[in-house]
């Protein structure tokens, strides 16, 4: 698909805007996620022999498992009757586009890539789902806590800082209440969790134990092959994605050195005081 | 030529890995030592929408290709589910094209969508013990008595027929002697394998225990003659059909448990450190799993051109039965090297590769051996005198 095309489902009519409000029996309560395309957990990173980051050449590459999360936590509101629409946003390379129709397979409703080469970080992200979510008019957006590649933990912040919205990260339980206007997030903290109601929209990110993700079946698979996908571009957007941050360097992680058999609890105790210094 | 993955692919690898991830080492390596037929898997895909994948989506099935099928069925061995996970589907994902290209409107409504929907399983009975791979010679008799066939006859190796409703079923109705053709006079039936009629004895084999092959003794067993499938006589011709495509998954299979196999070998290589460093730094140990990776990869190929062909409506005879020679070869000596490459720890059950390597003498010796490949390609490809 052409960025034309893109640009085209980005520029409504206001009256194609109110047609799309009709027909909602509470408010029209549409949901983005953002999916991000990350090497795929069960592979094993290498680094790059020159330092300069991780060797992403014939990787299998698969969606955050965060936003799989996400993606499921909205599908169960549309099944449920709350939301009224699902729409996965990639930030990133053409083949983002994967990661969309895996989004789609699940059940997303349609897929927008914003297409760039361009190495993005996580305020350029923000940046660019800002404008989307300006056109799109969702009260919900539902992002994964973090990224598996860099583990940032900073769009779904970063985006309700730039919407001015409320947020509430690490969710472990999202209730969303139509017709107050409300969502009320269990959150997972250091200390046990704490409940926050937010007035929609709102911004909520997503921790491990909030649902268990579906599989693709088959039959959706295919019917994610009709679903829309627009490409849009950011200086489309009017959004400047050039990083602010440079790598330095990438190593691995020191390797682990080699452990010892202890004969007995005695001797355990003795090596943790005096060897490795963890108790006293 | 295109080889990009297309992302239609890329989805099945990740749908079908994800459901096979819930079937883990250990549940195939207590399947291998206690049996019992992976219904949970069987499920799972059924549920998935996944076993009607070549099937016309007019009956529940998803109208998708062979390439798409092979897809699937190399992604469910390299999991590590082996032939045990994959053979618990493969039939419902070929066996029935005879029906569904062959079949009357009222037999496909009647025969697909029990089978997609998982309600239904069915086995597939060729083989007979005193026929081998002359199939033509086979010895089960049907005969025609008013509204009825009546078989009687016996079969060999039959896979999944102690879980199977169904069987698809090659008989002979015409003495090969009243033929102008040996090909001439068999008939393929579909039908309800009951179990008054046909006595199961299962065969104690060396891989594979969680899903059976048996023998089948059948005694008189009445068939509708709606249960035929196509004209009389005609049988051997709607088998052939089913052929091809079969070879190509098979072949997918044999790649998949190869690379199976080969990333375990390559794990432990970097892993296992005896003479002070990691054995994988020897060239002894390196070279063959390199070997074997190019030769997947080279088998592969072969497979993903027969089936493409398959599904553009070219012949395929040669690229199918090439792939699934090529496929078993390089499957085996991957599966083989990785039981060498773990030393004696290969040998034992909790590192796997040896389960593999009996899974993987199945794709070599079925549905088809070596040798008759050989002969095949020798006699259709290079024109030289047929040999058999
Ligand atoms: C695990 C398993 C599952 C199976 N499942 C099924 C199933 O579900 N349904 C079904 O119908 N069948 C099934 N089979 C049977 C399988 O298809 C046959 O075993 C296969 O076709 C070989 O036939 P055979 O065993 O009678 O071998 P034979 O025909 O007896 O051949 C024995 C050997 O002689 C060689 N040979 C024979 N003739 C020649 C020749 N002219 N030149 C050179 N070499 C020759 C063969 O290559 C082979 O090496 C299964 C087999 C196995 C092992
Ligand atoms: C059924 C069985 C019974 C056994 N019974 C006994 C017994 O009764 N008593 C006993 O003491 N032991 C016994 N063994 C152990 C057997 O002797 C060892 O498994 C064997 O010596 C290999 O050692 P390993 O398994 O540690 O392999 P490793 O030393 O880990 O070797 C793994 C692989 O690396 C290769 N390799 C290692 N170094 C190099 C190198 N420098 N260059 C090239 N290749 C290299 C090896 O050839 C091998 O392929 C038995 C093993 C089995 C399977």
């Amino acid at each position: 698909m052409q960025a034309s095309d893109g640009l085209k489902s980005m520029v409504r009519s206001p009256t194609e805007r109110i047609i799309d409000f009709y027909p909602a029996k509470e408010i029209d309560l549409k949901i983005l996620v953002p999916v991000k395309r990350v090497i795929d957990y069960n592979i094993k990173v290498r680094v790059k022999a020159d330092n300069t980051g991780v060797d992403l050449a014939n990787v299998k590459m698969a969606m955050n498992p965060f936003d799989e999360i996400a993606i499921e936590e909205a599908l169960r509101l549309k099944e449920a009757g709350v939301a009224s629409e699902v729409v996965a946003i990639s930030c990133g390379v053409t083949a983002c586009q994967e990661t969309l129709r895996t989004a789609m397979a699940l059940g997303a409703d349609r897929g927008i890539l914003v297409e760039t080469d361009v190495e993005l970080q996580p305020l350029a992200v923000a940046k660019l789902l800002k404008a989307i979510a300006l056109n799109e008019s969702p009260q919900l957006i539902i992002l994964g806590k973090q990224a598996i590649d860099d583990d940032a933990n900073q769009t779904g912040q970063m985006l309700a800082a730039l919407m001015g919205w409320s947020q509430a990260t690490f969710a472990s339980k999202v209730v969303v209440d139509a017709s107050a206007g409300s969502v009320t997030v269990t959150r997972e903290v250091d200390g046990g969790s704490e409940t926050l109601t937010l007035t929609l929209p709102a911004i909520v990110t997503t921790d491990l134990r909030l649902n268990e993700p579906r599989y693709a079946t088959l039959p959706n698979i295919m019917k994610a092959k009709k679903k829309p996908l627009d490409v849009i571009k950011p200086e489309i957007l009017g959004i400047d994605v050039i990083p602010r941050l440079t790598t330095l360097k990438v190593t691995d992680p020191a390797p682990r050195s080699a452990g010892v058999k202890v004969a007995n609890v005695a001797e355990l105790i003795h090596k943790l005081k005096n060897e490795a210094k963890v108790i006293a | 030529m295109d080889f990009s993955q297309s992302e239609e692919h890329t989805s099945i690898r990740d749908a079908v890995g994800k459901i096979c991830a819930q079937f883990d080492d250990h549940y195939w390596l207590e399947k291998d030592r206690a049996g019992g037929f992976p219904h949970e898997l069987h499920r799972a895909f059924a549920d998935g929408g996944w076993l009607g994948i070549c099937l016309p989506v007019a009956y529940g099935g998803s109208g998708m290709g062979i390439t798409e099928a092979a897809v699937m069925m190399q992604t469910i061995t390299a999991s590590g589910a082996g032939l045990s996970g994959a053979s618990a589907v493969h039939m419902n994902i070929f066996g029935l094209q005879p029906v569904a290209v062959f079949g009357t409107e009222e037999q496909k409504q009647r025969m697909l969508p029990p089978l997609i929907a998982g309600r239904e399983k069915a086995c597939f009975a060729v083989t007979e013990p005193n026929t081998g791979l002359n199939t033509t010679q086979l010895q089960t008799r049907a005969e025609r008595v008013g509204d009825h066939y009546v078989l009687s006859g016996e079969k060999v190796w039959i896979s999944t027929a102690q879980v199977a409703e169904k069987m698809l079923i090659l008989a002979r109705t015409t003495p090969q002697d009243q033929c102008s053709k040996p090909s001439l006079g068999l008939s393929l039936f579909y039908t309800s394998l009951d179990r008054k009629y046909v006595e199961l004895c299962e065969i104690d084999k060396m891989g594979r225990k969680a899903v059976d092959s048996n023998q089948l003794f059948i005694d008189g067993l009445p068939v509708p003659v709606a249960d035929r499938i196509g004209e009389e006589g005609r049988g051997f011709e709607y088998i052939l059909h089913g052929m091809n495509p079969e070879r190509i998954l098979i072949a997918a299979e044999a790649t998949g448990l190869g690379r199976a196999a080969l990333n375990r070998a390559t794990r432990y290589a970097n892993e296992r450190i005896v003479f002070n460093r990691p054995i994988g730094k020897n060239q002894a140990i390196q070279h063959p799993l390199a070997e074997s990776w190019m030769e997947l990869e080279a088998a592969d190929l072969m497979t993903m051109r027969a089936a493409w062909k398959y599904d553009h409506g070219e012949p395929c005879g040669a690229d199918a039965n090439a792939a699934k020679y090529l496929a078993a070869e390089a499957g085996f000596e991957a599966c083989q090297r990785a039981v060498m490459t773990h030393g004696g720890y290969g040998y034992a059950k909790e590192y796997h590769v040896e389960r593999y390597l009996r899974e993987i003498m199945i794709p070599r010796i079925a549905p088809i051996s070596p040798q008759l490949i050989l002969c095949y390609i020798a006699e259709k490809v290079l024109g030289l005198p047929k040999s058999y």
